[in-house]
């Protein structure tokens, strides 16, 4: 299990209905239902990888993330989780709009273009960046939007779009405080827990 | 003289190896069809209704104790209760869904029980057009009371009961079986725990009613057709069928398709300079056998009251035309699935099941798939339709306690 997933586990009210954008083979969501005895339902555009999620009995969508989700009614959902899909969509601001109006909550993580060492590649050798976790060409891969942890509060912002908590994963374990302490620089994956901003 | 163990053996061997030539060990093998005969009235939704009705069935894998594993399936336009297996050894092809049913197939034998039948108005044993009408010693031909697809419902619902099956562990259709698998959910929400829905819609489109007015009015304009009472009088309008399922089955396929089957190949003849002989594309040759084949296996007032079902079907009628409340009021959930080429029932009607089953909060699977063998792809293997149909069937029925999981 990806380390950003273990992190929003706990954030997920037991029994309560999840929708996973972008659910791959559906183990999170397999883990949730059997751990805390969620509802859920996810969207994947890859067949095989949804034929997976089938075959673990979950209800899986074969839609684009960028096709906005009209389909979706308002508060449809206790909490919307988008792990690692963000920087994937062509249109990313349209995707956080229609997440925090189908769920109650959202999580989103995304990998964090502002670390340290993606910064460093860049400044130091001039190039885009290519990493174990990340380990695409510039010209051929899917992440074509990839944000800092400041971009996506900014984003956030404009967007009406209030952040209940914040969470981040480093390196490694004993790397995670430093990134707490000071997440644009030492996440790696950056995770939000967001929703629509009260109105006044 | 007494013949040897080993002449025995070579036999019993020879037994054997015919045997698993007939049938692969994934086949359901030979099976036989029943009648099953229901003396109690049938109402219709047209406000007709038939003293008592007859209904051909076909079953595989045997019913468990609790009736919990029966799964329906529902045939489409042209077909009928022979869903897999074959009647005699020597058939030359299987039934119309061998792919999908058998043991070890996505509808595993080996689990399930399943149901077919041919649908009342239907040709191939069900009570139909070409039946006697008791009330007059006659076959009913054009008289046969127009049936809709809730008819076929109520009639496989006295079928049910008198099986034993309060609830269906599924039930399954494409195309127009899909319509009919639909209806189940909507008509006896407590009969179905899962509904199978493949290539199939709301409703028809007026495109879709125009195909089958054109199908109806090349049989009704054989001039062997009488109005529809060509059976008392000995003929039977197999130009106007043929045509019909000439039409039919051009729009069963895609245009990229066609083209990949069949291109601009001849069949017959030569496009060279001193050839006289008459030339026949791939295409043409194709169509015509299809149209041949079907107008001496099928009977035509079945075909023109089938269509009509199918134009008349609208799963939302009784809720006003509002799709969600019509997912509203059922109990099922949902596998739907579409092909990309299939332009007869596209894939944007069954995103309109799958957005009403949403918006009902109805839990819901869907697909599109990637081919381009148009509207017929439910019928065929193509890429990853199997492994997705199988599994989805692993949460349908009877499920393998702790301890047989462990």
């Amino acid at each position: 299990m990806r380390l950003d997933l273990t992190h929003i586990k706990q954030w997920i009210p037991r029994h309560s209905k999840v929708l996973d954008l972008g659910c791959g083979d559906g183990e999170f969501l397999r883990l949730l239902r059997d751990e805390r005895g969620i509802i859920g339902t996810g969207i994947e555009i890859d067949l095989a990888q949804l034929s997976a999620a089938v075959a673990r009995g979950l209800n899986v969508l074969q839609q684009d993330l960028d096709s906005g989700l009209p389909n979706f009614p308002d508060n449809s959902f206790d909490t919307v989780v988008m792990a690692h899909a963000l920087q994937a969509l062509h249109h990313p601001h349209r995707a956080l709009e229609n997440i925090v109006r189908i769920g109650s909550e959202a999580i989103v993580t995304f990998p964090n273009f502002g670390h340290w060492r993606c910064r460093l590649h860049l400044g130091l050798f001039g190039q885009m960046p290519v990493s174990r976790v990340m380990p695409y060409s510039w010209y051929d891969t899917p992440n074509i939007h990839f944000c800092t942890v400041k971009d996506f509060e900014t984003l956030c912002d404009q967007l009406n779009i209030e952040i209940v908590a914040q969470d981040v994963v480093g390196v490694d374990q004993r790397d995670t405080w430093l990134a707490r302490l000071w997440p644009n620089l030492f996440a790696v994956t950056a995770i939000f827990r967001i929703r629509r901003r009260q109105q006044r | 003289m007494l013949p040897s163990l080993s002449d025995c053996r070579r036999n019993w061997s020879w037994v054997f190896k015919t045997m698993s030539e007939a049938f692969p060990i994934d086949s359901v093998g030979l099976v036989s069809p029943f009648l099953e005969v229901f003396d109690e009235p049938l109402p219709l939704s047209s406000g007709d209704s038939l003293i008592g009705f007859e209904l051909m069935v076909e079953t595989y894998g045997e019913l468990n104790d609790d009736a919990s594993n029966a799964i329906l399936v529902c045939h489409a336009l042209s077909g009928n209760h022979h869903a897999a297996g074959k009647h005699q050894v020597d058939d030359r092809k299987s039934g119309w869904w061998d792919l999908v049913i058998g043991p070890g197939k996505p509808i595993d034998t080996n689990r399930f029980y399943v149901v077919s039948t041919n649908n009342i108005g239907g040709c191939d044993g069900s009570t139909g057009p070409s039946a006697i009408n008791p009330a007059t010693g006659d076959p009913w031909g054009p008289n046969f009371p127009q049936l809709g697809v809730s008819d076929w419902v109520r009639s496989q619902k006295c079928l049910a009961d008198r099986l034993g099956i309060q609830c269906w562990a599924a039930v399954v259709g494409g195309s127009l079986g899909g319509m009919q698998a639909l209806q189940w959910a909507v008509d006896y929400p407590d009969a179905v725990a899962h509904c199978l829905v493949f290539a199939s819609a709301p409703g028809l489109t007026a495109q879709n009613i125009a195909f089958n007015e054109i199908a109806r009015h090349a049989i009704i304009s054989d001039p062997e057709w009488h109005q529809g009472h060509y059976q008392v009088e000995g003929k039977i309008p197999t130009r106007g069928l043929a045509l019909a399922r000439m039409l039919g089955h051009l729009t069963y396929m895609s245009a990229d398709g066609m083209s990949d089957r069949f291109g601009r190949e001849l069949r017959e003849g030569s496009f060279e300079q001193d050839s006289t002989a008459e030339v026949v594309f791939q295409v043409e040759s194709y169509l015509r056998h299809q149209g041949g084949q079907f107008s001496t296996r099928f009977d035509a007032n079945t075909y023109v009251l089938m269509t009509r079902a199918l134009d008349y079907f609208d799963i939302a009628q009784r809720f006003n035309g509002d799709l969600t409340a019509t997912m509203a009021a059922t109990q099922a959930e949902f596998f739907i699935l579409s092909f990309s080429s299939d332009w007869r029932f596209s894939p944007v009607r069954s995103q309109e099941l799958v957005d009403a089953a949403l918006a009902a909060g109805r839990p819901v699977t869907y697909a599109e798939l990637e081919t381009d063998e148009g509207h017929d792809a439910f019928l065929l293997d193509v890429p990853g339709y199997l492994p997705l149909l199988q599994a989805y069937m692993t949460r349908v029925g009877p499920q393998p306690t702790l301890e047989q999981a462990h």
